[in-house]
């Protein structure tokens, strides 16, 4: 979060934060090298190891704060898919858990200073998106056969305006993995944009940086909770595709 | 998937910089796919076995608890039974402990009185008894009194002429 703030004038590089760099040296990125990216993910599986395995290896009738905190993250996703998807949904709540525990730690990960923000790469979160977006597809297709149309054939409303509502259900549709990947992104790239445009103005502003350093404080709680709530809203997104995927009638 | 590129140029965002994007998404793949077994070989079973057994442990427990409530509810009524059952014995016991008493008494009064009266029936003999010795001795001494005084009058006294004026006087 430093390093950037010029020798002179006001100097801001508010993105360079996100530059994806080789993590040993070179300057070439092939799709095997480890960069900044490997690094701050492999952080995240280690942080999910160590709550969610290392956390609960006491197995404890009365748990520890640890184990509290991944039963209360295993419940608080369980409760999502079951509410959301319904109880077939159940079935795939590995998956749901394996994203939302990913952006959680991603997010909060990169809220160190100096860290590398994983989530903040449309790279990333359109993998991600489209991933989900494939998958609820494949799978409404392969659970409702040619049924699964009949998501965007609104029963309900008059037989005249059904063909342009469901000309509009399917491009959104097909809006959805862009929606759902830039949002995430977007929030994530933003706030720590904003926060380094204002460490910016704390380097050259002198006695007055207490109010840039004000708001930096003020706008990093607002990134805690937007942390966590973009996580909570992807999955709660992606389980309101997949309950779409195995009930496609409205 | 092999891209060859620079480090690009720090040009606008570099989100942008698709040069980047075969490696994160290689990344991305692989981190997703780690914790994706971490979770469902090992974390999420285990933390529903544990949430499981809890559940299993307390509803045991709630069980357990509701059983122990009847048994005690069970155990008060015995005991309220018993102690009204004692307390009825002891009653019983209290009025024939009474009854007994009173025929104890009854007896023994019974018992007392005829004493007492046999007792009075003796005396009374006994005082008959005297006053007829009494009766006697007085007529023995006015006899002798009655003669003396005769005699000491100077005149022979008729015995029997004594006597019988004796007897006739104190008869009288």
């Amino acid at each position: 979060m430093a390093s950037d703030q010029a020798t002179g004038g006001l100097q801001i590089h508010p993105m360079d934060q996100f530059i994806v760099k080789p993590l040993f040296g070179g300057d070439a990125i092939h799709w095997y090298t480890p960069t900044n990216v490997t690094l701050w993910m492999a952080l995240a599986v280690v942080c999910v190891v160590l709550l969610l395995v290392i956390g609960t290896r006491g197995r404890a009738l009365v748990p520890s704060r640890v184990q509290s905190i991944a039963e209360l993250a295993y419940g608080f996703v369980y409760k999502m898919v079951e509410d959301v998807s319904g109880k077939d949904g159940v079935k795939y709540f590995p998956y749901i858990m394996t994203l939302f525990i990913f952006i959680v730690f991603a997010n909060f990960l990169g809220l160190i200073p100096m860290a590398f923000t994983t989530t903040s790469h449309i790279a990333v979160t359109a993998t991600m998106a489209l991933a989900v977006f494939f998958f609820v597809t494949i799978l409404g297709v392969v659970k409702n056969g040619i049924g699964f149309l009949s998501l965007f054939w609104i029963s309900a409303a008059p037989l005249a305006l059904r063909p342009i509502l469901a000309l509009i259900e399917v491009i959104s549709y097909f809006v959805r993995p862009v929606s759902h990947s830039i949002r995430l992104a977007g929030n994530m790239m933003a706030g720590h944009a904003v926060i380094k445009v204002f460490a910016g103005f704390a380097g050259v502003l002198g006695v007055g940086a207490v109010f840039p350093l004000a708001a930096i404080t003020a706008v990093y709680a607002l990134e805690v909770l937007v942390s966590f709530i973009q996580a909570y809203v992807f999955a709660i997104l992606t389980c309101v595709y997949l309950r779409d995927a195995l009930h496609p009638h409205h | 998937m092999a891209t060859d590129t620079k480090a690009a140029e720090p040009v606008g965002m570099p989100q942008l910089d698709f040069a980047t994007f075969p490696n994160q998404i290689f990344w991305l793949v692989v981190t997703l796919v780690v914790i994706y077994f971490v979770l469902s070989r090992i974390a999420l079973p285990r933390i529903a076995a544990v949430l499981a057994e809890r559940q299993g442990t307390i509803s045991n427990d709630i069980t357990a608890a509701d059983e122990l409530r009847l048994k005690a509810q069970e155990a008060e009524r015995a005991y309220e039974k018993a102690l009204s059952d004692a307390r009825a014995e002891a009653q019983r016991i209290v009025a024939a402990t009474k009854a007994e008493i009173k025929a104890d008494l009854a007896a023994a009064t019974a018992r007392a009185d005829a004493e007492i009266s046999a007792r009075a029936a003796e005396a009374e003999k006994q005082i008959a008894e005297i006053r007829e010795n009494a009766m006697e001795s007085v007529t023995i001494v006015a006899r002798a009194t009655a003669g003396e005084l005769v005699a000491a009058l100077g005149f022979q006294a008729d015995e029997a002429a004594v006597t019988a004026a004796v007897d006739a006087k104190v008869k009288g």
